[in-house]
């Protein structure tokens, strides 16, 4: 099939198959090997790329990066950063400055999240730099050199202009939900591909022959959250940074989550659909949108149905999904305010939760009158906490009450031991999550992360 | 002159630029095969059936190769040729290579060596230290011992006595690029190999071995690696063989690069070590006398295991005198990755083993950990003297009350004086700059008023050894050219993985020429340019390759003062080279003006040169001697605080006062520092490698094996260079700074210890590496 995008300002079309990555293609085919694979898995960014679509520039992963995703966007790599006369970019020249760079193999994915901060005017530098591992400097001076450049203006060649494509593109990426629904009744084996970040492994780690598939990045309305007065909609290919930026008012402490969800390039593929319809038992959606009684919009042709999210986690690797049907929206309240997320993993950034305890208990004239608490990493699917809920409801609000109760999680869940965390501890920790929840709620703090020295 | 200037990395433009060209992105020639391994599923047993028909009949497979189609030396071993390329039909570990593909591309030869079909007689892997014990698999014919004095009477005798058993895990070194290595055939059966390696000599002697040929016939070629650590002192091997191989039987170019997940499951990690100790101490929290005992699992071949767990041995002290003490090292044979080098080299181990002591003893005791640490410090060379004048120069003269008295016994347990101790002054100045009685009562607080989210703080000091103790290691060579225009063309035997390296030696080259460091071209590390070179490790690249590179030049520069002076009727020694300048008496001429004239002259401008680190002597078997030609020094403080309800943690602030003798070069040594502390800290904290029951690697990508990221550094990471100079004759009195301050992320686990044992009353014995999962552990023991 044939992909036309911009190549550091440069029109170029591309005879590719669906499952080329971009990083394959850029080192491979054309030899730009400034962009350098690390893990080709997502995780270590140092292939990272800046693509611009219409929805403005950003980092993604290019090891992870179908070329067909490409169609029509902009890719700008560490070899087009410099201006065209050769003058560096001022995070290159702040890097330099600041002895920032060591061995230099995570340098170039490093430039690119950061010129593409920079270009968004952001200064979270630790958030986006989460995404791009560093095993020489200690991380120290290249913070300092993204201070530096915080004010330097943006090179004018960085602001890339996607292209504007008459033609049909032969690329199987349906441009609507209906289209999608048809092609899905259609090919029913197929694999929906939308960001990618979980798919993208199937075929760098597992050589998995994906032939039939469709993308969904074309597929705006899929793409949309709405607001419904007292609801939101969000549309299941809504990327996490989108879902990151619609929660941060409405619900900060999912915010704070999504925050610490994957990184900055995983954020901007993944979308919320791919990371319920995957039904992992560790993804961190589902027990928030669990603990908020999401309701989950499925789609199968013309028929749709809804349902409580927490009951389209069957088992461990089945989800109430028919053939041909996907996920089309998760609807959520506006209001939950005392809604708590709480992701316990190995490292704070990009990683995998070994327990994700999501917490929504209504209190009314000091007793509990609603407890929605769901887990992820504790069953083989994401799960309420029912006998402890059952535990809580019409008890007082007291430390004691939760206390008393969380005994109750033994005979909710089972976890397992892993390579995340032992079962023991998995279950130490879901409890110490609940007692932590009563300060939390009662304003005290119960944050590492918000202590300073 | 250009040494101690903060010059920025001699490749960082080539860094920010994306043109810095590792082995991955050397062009590749049409034609060029791709090579990966098919291994071993299982951690021991033999081959029953090897069916590589799937293997063979897959897309773009040109050849597959066993053990038996090696056309010579099946071996990639760094030490005991116990180490095959292929299997020879016995499985030793997960991730063994079994079988090599060669496909046309790169994704081919990953897709089709996971096609094979082998069957295996499987037998009961032998995992844990336990299991290895009980079958006494080992390295050696037993334990290795180094004693000094009377331990058992000085443990009998001793006032205040306990014990205490501390396991630490090993490390996965994950250099971003992963082991990578292109093969190129030359005419007459030659072979060029471009390797990321540390050892381009051990990569020349394994593919001649391996060819058939000698030396002379291979040359190994290395501009750069994307991080090494260790892990690419030997463990490249068997990539640059297996290219060289496949291009000899193909006379086709070869590369080989490993996905990350084979670089982990099939490269050594960290010797991981269990370290038990029974210790005796006065009130004072003196020790009296220490018996340590070491296991490290080692893996499944020797490979460095041996100096490795040496080097944890020669640093079982740290910074203590110990006055009676024992060390007894096993070294243990187990079905796992073979355990390689790694930043340290054991010497993070056994020094975590002795601070571990210090912890203990002053919880014991009640007593301030840090002011425990100091009262078992070596004495300073001053107070050894008896001198009352302090040394020029150094800082403050110490004369302290825990100086010991200078009559007293001031050697390490391996009987090498200590003569260059500057601790003391260091402590002081870190603890009072940092405020250390301060913050340690504003933690105190903070804890009376927080039930939940717990503070520690915690001091802890290095002393590290420096010099490889492998005596004969301490050897170094050098080419300069000065051309005619006076460029200056620089080469060595180091190899530059990021530390900067090449910078600093060629800070020097330009130094003793007296031009700008731009005026020196660094190259490639190219066996056939510098021969028999030890690896870039044991942070001696500088202090080796720096000096050799400064008699190459000194021998060039001399021979072009006599030429110039001859001309001028000016004495050598009086001829002058600076700012650019050669000045000849009342005449100054540019450096390429002389240079040409000197050529004109008929007089050669290229040199060789060479080093050896004086005095050293080692016996590792009696374990007496001088291993190292002097000591480097550091001092950390972290603070931390923890989550009493789930262990989750965090490094909140870090000080540093580390001692790089007179830098060479104060940026890129604070580079090393601050990198090295992270990568200390990340070890100790959210670093875990798991293995299952079976034997296999469950960390194996960076999915589940988290080094720390960009928001893991300290908030508040304050780093100062020690100003004082090498008492040791080493390049411009500069020190050594590879390894050493990644043993100051050990304060970062005292930290941690320090606030899980807010909790309570018990010793929290805090294991490592501290996840969430062990603090919070340590903090219910400390209830207990």
């Amino acid at each position: 099939m044939n992909v036309s995008f911009l190549l550091n300002g440069e029109t170029v079309d591309v005879d590719t198959h669906p499952t080329q990555t971009l990083l394959d293609w850029l080192r491979e085919q054309r030899h730009l090997t400034g962009t350098k694979e690390g893990c080709n898995e997502g995780d270590c960014g140092a292939c990272s790329v800046m693509v611009t679509d219409q929805n403005g520039a950003r980092t993604l992963n290019a090891c992870i990066l179908f070329m067909p995703q490409l169609q029509g966007k902009a890719v700008r790599t560490v070899e087009g950063l410099a201006a065209p006369d050769g003058n560096l970019h001022p995070v290159q020249q702040a890097m330099i400055d600041n002895h920032a760079s060591q061995c230099g193999f995570c340098t170039p994915g490093f430039v690119m999240s950061m010129a593409t901060g920079h270009l968004n005017g952001r200064t979270d530098h630790d958030d986006i730099l989460a995404g791009n591992l560093c095993r020489c400097t200690g991380y120290a001076p290249i913070i300092r050199a993204a201070k530096a450049s915080e004010g330097a203006p943006v090179p004018d060649h960085m602001r890339d202009t996607p292209l504007h494509l008459d033609a049909k593109a032969q690329i199987p990426a349906p441009e609507t939900s209906d289209a999608l629904a048809e092609w899905y009744i259609a090919h029913p084996n197929g694999t929906l591909i939308a960001g990618a970040t979980d798919v993208g492994l199937w075929v760098t780690k597992h050589f998995t022959d994906l032939t039939d598939v469709a993308f969904l990045n074309r597929c705006t309305d899929l793409q949309q959250i709405d607001d419904q007065g007292d609801t939101l909609r969000i549309g299941a290919a809504a990327t996490m940074t989108d879902v990151l930026a619609a929660m941060r008012d409405l619900h900060p402490s999912y915010a704070e989550m999504i925050r610490r969800y994957g990184s900055e390039q995983v954020r901007n593929a993944a979308t919320i659909g791919g990371n319920i319809a995957n039904g992992s038992p560790i993804g961190d959606n589902p027990p928030a949108l669990i603990a908020l009684g999401a309701t989950l919009h499925l789609r199968q042709g013309d028929t749709r149905r809804d349902m409580p999210i927490e009951d389209f986690f069957i088992a461990y690797g089945k989800q109430d999904r028919q053939s041909g049907e996907f996920v089309e929206a998760v609807t959520i309240p506006k209001s939950a305010p005392a809604l708590r997320c709480y992701k316990l993993s190995k490292r704070f950034d990009q990683d995998i939760s070994a327990v994700c305890g999501c917490f929504n208990v209504t209190v009314e004239d000091t007793k509990i009158t609603a407890a929605r608490i769901a887990f992820g990493g504790m069953a083989g699917t994401p799960m309420r906490a029912a006998l402890l809920e059952a535990a809580l409801v019409g008890r007082p609000w007291a430390f004691d009450t939760l206390q008393a109760a969380a005994a109750k999680l033994t005979e909710d869940f089972h976890p397992m031991s892993d390579m995340r965390a032992s079962a023991a501890y998995r279950m130490e920790a879901a409890q110490g999550q609940l007692l932590r929840y009563f300060d939390d709620i009662n304003g005290n703090e119960t944050n590492v992360l918000e202590v300073r020295a | 002159m250009s040494v101690s200037k903060p010059l920025p990395h001699d490749a960082a433009k080539l860094h920010v630029t994306g043109t810095a060209r590792y082995v991955d992105d050397v062009p590749m020639p049409t034609g060029t095969l791709h090579l990966a391994f098919g291994t071993s599923t299982i951690a021991r047993g033999t081959l029953k059936s090897v069916n590589l028909e799937n293997v063979k009949n897959a897309p773009g497979v040109v050849a597959v190769l066993r053990a038996s189609d090696l056309p010579f030396a099946n071996d990639v071993s760094p030490s005991i040729h116990d180490e095959p390329l292929l299997s020879d039909g016995s499985v030793h570990y997960v991730g063994q290579p079994i079988f090599l593909v060669v496909a046309r591309t790169h994704l081919q030869a990953r897709f089709a060596a996971r096609q094979g079909e082998i069957s295996y007689i499987e037998e009961t892997p032998i995992l844990s230290i336990e299991d290895a014990l009980a079958a006494d698999t080992r390295f050696e014919e037993g334990p290795r011992v180094y004693t000094k004095g009377d331990v058992d009477a000085a443990l009998t005798s001793a006032p205040n006595r306990l014990q205490g058993q501390f396991e630490m895990g090993g490390q996965e070194h994950f250099y971003l690029e992963g082991q990578a290595a292109l093969a190129l055939p030359q005419e007459g059966g030659d072979m060029v190999v471009h390797s990321s390696t540390q050892h381009p000599t051990e990569i020349q002697h394994k593919v001649a071995d391996a060819l058939g040929v000698e030396m002379h016939a291979v040359r190994v070629e290395i501009r750069r690696m994307g991080g090494g650590f260790g892990g690419k002192e030997s463990q490249g091997n068997a990539l640059a063989v297996s290219c060289a191989i496949v291009a000899r039987l193909t006379g086709q170019p070869c590369k080989m690069r490993y996905d990350r997940d084979d670089d982990m499951t099939i490269t050594g990690k960290r010797h991981d070590f269990r370290i038990d100790y029974d210790v005796g101490y006065d009130a004072s929290g003196r020790l009296t006398g220490i018996d340590f005992t070491h296991y490290t699992r080692c893996g499944w071949a020797q490979d460095l295991s041996l100096p490795v767990a040496d080097r944890a041995m020669l640093h079982a002290d740290n910074a203590y005198l110990l006055p009676a003490a024992r060390i007894t090292s096993h070294r243990l044979k187990t079905n796992m990755q073979s355990a390689t080098a790694y930043r340290g080299f054991g010497g993070p181990q056994g020094m975590l083993g002795i601070e571990r002591v210090m912890d203990h003893v002053a919880h014991a005791l009640g007593k301030d950990p840090a002011e425990v640490r100091r009262v078992n410090y070596y004495a300073a060379p001053d107070a050894l003297s008896g001198s009352s004048e302090g040394k020029p120069g150094t800082g403050r003269r110490y004369r302290g009350a825990h100086s010991p008295s200078p009559e007293a016994d001031n050697t390490t347990p391996y009987d090498m004086e200590v003569t260059d101790f500057i601790l003391h002054e260091m402590t002081e100045k870190l603890l009072a700059d940092a405020d250390y009685e301060g913050r340690k009562a504003a933690v105190s607080e903070w804890n009376a008023n927080h039930a939940t989210l717990k503070k520690g703080i915690a001091f802890s000091p290095v002393k590290f050894g420096i010099s490889f103790t492998l005596t004969h290691l301490n050897q170094a060579g050098a080419l300069v050219h000065v051309y005619q225009d006076g460029s200056i063309q620089l080469n060595h035997g180091g190899t530059e993985m990021g530390q900067g390296l090449f910078q600093k030696v060629a800070q020097v080259a330009a130094a003793r020429f007296g031009v700008d460091v731009s005026a020196v071209k660094i190259t490639a590390t190219d066996t056939g340019k510098v021969p028999n070179t030890s690896a870039t490790a044991a942070s001696s690249g500088t202090d080796l390759n720096g000096m050799a590179v400064q008699n190459a030049c000194d021998t060039i520069r001399d021979r072009m003062a006599e030429c110039l002076g001859g001309l001028h009727g000016i004495a050598t020694e009086d001829v002058v080279f600076r700012d650019g300048l050669v000045v000849v008496g009342d005449v100054e001429m540019s450096f390429a003006d002389a240079a040409k004239t000197v050529y004109e002259n008929r007089i050669s401008l290229s040199a060789t040169g060479f080093y050896k680190t004086p005095e050293v002597a080692w016996d590792r078997i009696a374990g007496k001697g001088r291993p190292f030609f002097y000591f480097a020094y550091g001092a950390s403080l972290s603070e931390v605080v923890i989550d009493t309800l789930t262990g989750e943690n965090r490094l909140l602030r870090v000080d540093i006062l580390h001692d790089a003798g007179a830098s060479l070069n104060p940026a890129l040594d604070i580079g090393q520092i601050e990198g090295g502390f992270v990568q200390g800290a990340g070890w100790l904290t959210t670093e875990e490698l798991v293995w299952d029951d079976a034997g296999r690697l469950r960390t194996h990508a960076p999915s589940t094996y988290k080094i720390p990221a960009c928001s893991d550094r300290p908030e508040i990471f304050n780093v100062s260079l020690w100003d004082g100079e090498n008492r040791a004759e080493t390049v411009y009195r500069s020190k050594a700074v590879g390894e050493p301050p990644f043993m100051l992320g050990i304060s970062t686990h005292m930290a941690l210890a320090d606030a899980c044992g807010a909790c309570g009353s018990t010793y929290p014995d805090l294991q490592a590496p501290a996840t969430a999962q062990e603090v919070l552990q340590a903090v219910k023991r400390t209830r207990a």
